[in-house]
């Protein structure tokens, strides 16, 4: 009998659908274009018209919150694709030709490693100036070594199998095994790791522009929002309260979709937590 | 962990160093705009700009130029910076006393936190409360540091006037004042770290409560709560020591962005006002020392964690 799915899978997909959901509705329809200020309507608390309250602008926190979500699914998504796009490829090669190749593959790693992702970008930032395409690439590059030493270590586990032998058998060459035989066995595993990624993302999307190296105004991002809310936490306390409350939930739902997607696709894993 | 071993972990550290420098410095290299005329202003004599690119080591090629840094590093001169008109080497010993405290200070707290934590949890296996402390642990997880800080600040310092709003008095007007203003940017790092090791030492301590020598020593009469803490505990640290090296490494990388909730004057604000002045040799500087210090412990912790538990040596490449 299959099991039931997870709660935190549930839970989790709630959280990852709204998150997204914001970001999309928002391109066709805001309660309050984050674009027009009025400042006669200034630091109002949290009301049913504005649900987060008003900024210093006097712009609808609520709506600035749900078009910020656009930057972090951005961001997130095109720094996971490099990290996947380069990290998968290397290391289903570093798998199949073993030798020289593994072995450069494996330092390479340890050398990007060596850069936590704030590093890189204080790097980025000193070559190109400020922005979110300093952040897409720094963790973008972080992840490279993330995939190449996932899907080295589940690929080179799969090259021991009997049924990647008999297809060395009939002479499939290691290009070939590699796309048909392991990646489809290792996807799954993938796909895990790149929620996890995912939702790192969105946590450094919003620290790097908390101290300015990411997203630039006028694009509105919750890292930046809670920089300059900050100051003003004594008497507008929703103003730090919301944007930081959508990363916290943005992060914790993707999260929890990974756990969730883990137990489901690799149910071998469940007890290793 | 055998000692040719130790050599061959060793020889890809400063491998990894050597690239790394590399990484770094040609990085840095295609940075635009001329060190010398920025200095000076765009008006500025011709002459004179030659004369400072000169004075600079700004001339030569570009391959001299690398290893003559990489040499003047390794005997300690990180050269002088453009803004500040000081040694890099005296500006970056001077901020890593805050930076350097700060995230040690964090360490600690995240193994204090984490430790009993965890051996809660562990002991509670299939309980409702094992369920709830997981998901809070969870949560703990995805909160943002920096928002943490925010929080922090605006309850202890702001409301309850606890703790100083920001700054740092130096370590010249005592440990105790210096430490205080510390407190609150070593919890809010540590918070999180403690909720990710709580997570990792937890399944470690399960695996290990299933071993053989756990049940002989509870047949001997232990309690569980003894022998998680007198046996337990000692081999499920093991495995999670090359963690806290990681962990390490993220705490410098957050102290960073703390230092800016707090004014603290450390390497990151360092760092940032090189970024806007376009002081790229303190960036240099900073970058080095802060990548020699992830990949130092990192090393490290894997060597201790191989050479306390050897069967871990057997798994790696």
């Amino acid at each position: 009998m299959r099991n039931p799915l997870p709660v935190s899978l549930i839970i989790g997909a709630i959280l990852t659908f709204t998150f997204v959901a914001s970001a999309i509705i928002t391109l066709f329809y805001v309660p309050f274009d984050p674009a027009i200020l009025d400042i006669g309507g200034r630091f109002q608390p949290p009301s049913l018209t504005h649900f987060f309250g008003t900024d210093h602008l006097g712009r609808d926190v609520f709506s600035m919150v749900a078009v910020g979500a656009q930057t972090s699914i951005v961001v997130a998504i095109l720094s996971v694709s490099i990290g996947m796009g380069i990290g998968v490829p290397l290391g289903l090669l570093a798998a199949a030709k073993g030798g020289l190749i593994e072995e450069l593959v494996m330092r390479g790693n340890d050398v990007v490693f060596a850069f936590p992702a704030i590093l890189m970008a204080i790097l980025i930032a000193a070559i190109m100036g400020p922005g979110a395409f300093n952040i897409i690439l720094a963790v973008g590059i972080f992840n490279i070594p993330v995939f190449a030493q996932l899907t080295r270590g589940s690929a080179r586990v799969l090259w021991q199998r009997e049924f990647v032998m008999s297809a060395q058998i009939i002479n499939k060459g290691s290009f070939r095994i590699s796309l048909e035989h392991i990646l489809p066995n290792i996807v799954n595993l993938i796909v895990v790791q790149a929620t996890i990624q995912f939702s790192l993302a969105i946590a450094a999307e919003a620290a790097l522009s908390y101290i300015g190296l990411g997203t630039q105004p006028p694009a509105p991002s919750w890292g930046r929002m809670l920089s300059e809310s900050q100051t003003m936490f004594g008497w507008a306390s929703w103003l730090s309260i919301f944007p930081g409350l959508a990363i916290l939930l943005a992060v914790f739902g993707l999260t929890l979709l990974g756990d969730g997607l883990r137990k489901v696709l690799d149910p071998r894993a469940i007890n290793r937590s | 962990m055998t000692f040719s071993m130790f050599i061959k972990r060793f020889g890809s550290l400063c491998i990894t160093l050597l690239v790394a420098s590399m990484v770094i410095f040609f990085m840095l290299e295609i940075a635009p705009g001329d060190v010398a005329t920025f200095m000076m202003g765009v008006d500025a004599d011709p002459q004179a700009v030659a004369a400072l690119r000169e004075e600079l080591g700004l001339n030569g090629s570009v391959l001299g130029r690398y290893f003559h840094w990489l040499f003047s590093i390794l005997h300690g001169d990180f050269g002088i910076s453009y803004t500040y008109r000081e040694p890099v080497a005296q500006l970056i010993g001077e901020r890593m006393q805050v930076s350097l405290v700060l995230a040690i200070l964090a360490l600690t707290l995240s193994t204090v936190i984490a430790l009993p934590l965890a051996a809660f949890i562990a002991l509670r296996r299939g309980s409702l409360t094992e369920t709830v402390a997981l998901n809070v642990v969870q949560v703990g997880v995805a909160v943002p540091n920096f928002w943490l800080a925010i929080i922090l600040l605006s309850i202890f310092s702001t409301k309850m006037d606890l703790f100083p709003a920001g700054g740092f008095p130096g370590w010249s007007a005592g440990i105790g004042p210096a430490l205080k203003s510390l407190t609150l940017p070593a919890l809010a790092l540590a918070l999180p770290q403690a909720a990710i090791l709580t997570r990792v030492l937890r399944s470690s301590l399960i695996d290990t409560l299933d071993d053989d020598y756990i049940r002989s020593a509870r047949a001997k009469g232990l309690s569980q709560k003894q022998t998680l803490w007198r046996h337990a505990m000692r081999n499920a640290m093991v495995p999670t020591l090359p963690i806290m090296g990681m962990q390490f490494s993220f705490l410098i990388a957050g102290a960073i962005v703390i230092e800016s909730v707090f004014y603290l004057p450390g390497l990151g604000r360092l760092v940032f006002q090189a970024i806007t002045q376009r002081d790229l040799i303190v960036v240099k500087g900073v970058v080095v020392i802060l990548v020699l210090m992830v990949v130092t412990i990192t090393f490290l912790m894997d060597v201790l964690a191989m050479w306390l538990d050897p069967r871990l040596a057997r798994g790696k490449t």
